[in-house]
């Protein structure tokens, strides 16, 4: 990839300070990041380490206290759909059917540029690109965890996002649900080239996906770590990988990064975890 | 294998008995034991009602209480077919003249008798539902802007301690005089003590929605929120599609509290307004002092005592057909 490439979304000095009080709480600090069109990229670290910050920072939600995020070269300083977020906890509205909870990110981002048959073919693919077709009119608390997060996704696709941001999307799920939905996101990801940025706690899943992974170091005043290329070919099967010494080496330098270099000590690490959690309450 | 065989009935029978006991139960639970508190109160107050001597002749039990009932419902209808004989007789006068005099214009009179009781829970009714809703059309949008902004919350936040702990009686003068002062016409739509008492009402039903409304907007999910910031949704957009649905429990808490306080209030409105309703029917009686008057509040008591309950169950089935939580236990 060359340097031309990877200015498509470009994160400088990123740092950011939650008043507390006890004084004002550095999560954050110099945040270099530089990612390219298509690029999937993960966020990997410890509890507590601000990945969800960056991530939270990048989508607009909060605002950087230093430095800024650049996408195609436009200052990032409030949330938008062209950063879509897939939350953790799918966060759909409980009031409406999946195919109403996509309806309405559909008709807010191209309310000026579809006519209504053509939203609905747009919902209605979106849908079944995540393979939610059959429950399109049920609601939320009709449909299981893994269900929910599809539709999630589903949503935060169409609303075209120049980048899709993921924040521990598979977090909540089963092994085995958790599994389907990385196939199924692999698939969409090589059929539509998003670029995305996921935040993750699972090694496998972080190599399984992303192109690079990047590691972040603890808080407070967490900034990136290492960062890691992921040059498997693809389309990637988990099954063969398994086997495959060029995987087992990227996990093992993941695993090395997290639990030699910034190993944590536990009875801190909790306390700080804590005391991050509380600045962003605060904020 | 006899063995298992007698296992399996021995199981079965268990079940059997276990479930007719847990449907002897429910019917114990639901009907049994509320019919013998109610008759334990039956003869609870028939006993001690003997012993009561008032002015006015013994306090009422049960049996006079029903007696007054009926009463009142022949008096209704006794009323009622006056009523129709006037405008019968009314009719046939016209008709007559109209035969005379082909270019006479007809004169149509309102029968003037007095207001039945049944007419009085009429006017009791409309006039709690127009306080109410324009309580509701108020406190709501308020209690939305309390909720989203904590400054507007701070600004307002006195006034509702304040104001809410406000009896009634003390509004009612001022109400009053107001309305006298304003609301002059020649050919008035409303009676001045309808205004009253529904503005009284009003300014009672107001707290509890806007409080509950305000506490419901404040407490909507951040992720609901961040998705609404994510759309980049207009305020308005916001407050329909996000605020509205996720806040309706807590709004429809707020507006039953309001609705059965405004119930309470009214009644004593209407005492002091003078409007034909049933807190002036209480009255009149009252002033009446005939020896069936404290029957016949009795009876007031019992048919607002109902109406209240009605009233609230009426906000329950609203809330079910408007919330979207089908599953949500709501009591």
């Amino acid at each position: 990839m060359n340097e031309l490439d990877k200015k498509h979304l470009e994160l400088t000095r990123v740092g950011i300070e939650f008043p507390t009080p006890k004084g004002p709480f550095c999560a954050l600090k110099d945040v270099d990041l530089k990612i390219a069109k298509g690029e999937f990229v993960s966020l990997i670290g410890h509890s507590g380490c601000g990945k969800s910050t960056v991530l939270n920072i990048v989508a607009g939600l909060y605002q950087a206290t230093s430095g800024g995020v650049l996408l195609d070269n436009k200052e990032v300083n409030e949330p938008g759909p062209e950063r879509a977020v897939v939350f953790q906890n799918h966060s759909l509205l409980p009031w409406l059917t999946a195919y109403e909870n996509v309806e309405l990110a559909v008709k807010q981002v191209f309310a000026k540029k579809m006519n209504k048959q053509e939203m609905k073919e747009w919902v209605n693919h979106n849908l079944e690109l995540v393979h939610m077709t059959h429950a399109a009119h049920k609601r939320p608390d009709e449909i299981s965890g893994g269900m929910k997060q599809r539709v999630g996704i589903a949503r935060a696709l169409a609303m075209q996002p120049k980048v899709l941001l993921m924040d521990e999307p598979f977090g909540a799920l089963d092994a085995l649900t958790r599994a389907h939905l990385q196939d199924s996101l692999m698939e969409i990801h090589a059929e539509l080239g998003n670029t995305v940025i996921m935040i993750t706690h699972d090694v496998d899943e972080a190599v399984l996906l992303s192109d690079r992974i990047v590691m972040m170091t603890n808080g407070p005043s967490a900034t990136v770590g290492e960062i890691l290329d992921v040059t498997l070919p693809r389309p990637r099967e988990r099954l063969a990988l398994a086997d495959n010494p060029e995987y087992n080496h990227y996990r093992h330098e993941v695993l090395t990064f997290l639990y030699e270099k910034q190993r944590k000590v536990e009875n801190v690490s909790t306390k700080k975890a804590s005391g991050s959690k509380k600045g962003k309450e605060v904020a | 294998m006899s063995k298992e065989a007698t296992m399996a009935k021995v199981t079965a029978l268990d079940f059997k008995k276990t479930l007719s006991s847990d449907f002897a139960k429910q019917i114990l639970t639901a009907v049994l034991l509320p019919f013998i508190g109610l008759i334990v109160f039956l003869l609870l107050w028939a006993s001690t009602a003997k012993n009561i001597d008032t002015s006015l002749g013994e306090f009422p039990g049960p049996a006079q209480v029903y007696s007054q009932a009926g009463t009142l419902i022949t008096e209704h209808f006794a009323e009622r077919e006056k009523a129709e004989a006037f405008y019968e007789r009314q009719r046939e006068r016209n008709e007559a003249r109209m035969k005379v005099d082909p270019t006479y214009q007809p004169k149509i009179r309102d029968y003037t008798g007095k207001a039945t009781f049944f007419d009085q829970i009429w006017t009791s009714l409309y006039t709690v539902m127009v306080g109410f809703i324009i309580a509701s059309v108020i406190a709501v949008p308020i209690g939305i802007a309390c909720g989203l902004s904590q400054k507007t919350y701070s600004a307002i936040n006195p006034l509702i301690q304040i104001f809410k702990p406000v009896s009634p009686l003390a509004w009612l003068p001022l109400v009053t005089m107001v309305v006298s002062a304003v609301y002059v016409t020649d050919d008035p739509m409303f009676s001045k003590s309808f205004l009253t008492s529904a503005l009284t009402v009003t300014l009672c039903c107001l707290w509890p929605t806007l409080i509950n409304t305000a506490v419901g907007v404040s407490n909507i999910s951040q992720d609901l929120v961040n998705v609404s910031r994510v759309l980049r949704l207009s305020k308005l957009a916001h407050v329909f599609k996000i605020v509205m649905p996720s806040s309706i429990p807590m709004i429809f808490t707020g507006l039953r509290l309001s609705l059965g306080i405004g119930w309470m209030v009214l009644i004593a409105a209407e005492m002091l307004a003078q409007n034909p309703g049933l807190g002036k029917f209480v009255w009149d009686e009252f002033q009446n002092g005939s020896s069936d008057s404290l029957a016949r509040i009795m009876v007031a008591v019992l048919v607002i005592g109902v109406i209240g309950f009605m009233l609230d169950r009426l906000m329950l089935m609203i809330q079910r057909f408007v919330s979207w939580d089908k599953n949500a236990v709501l009591r």
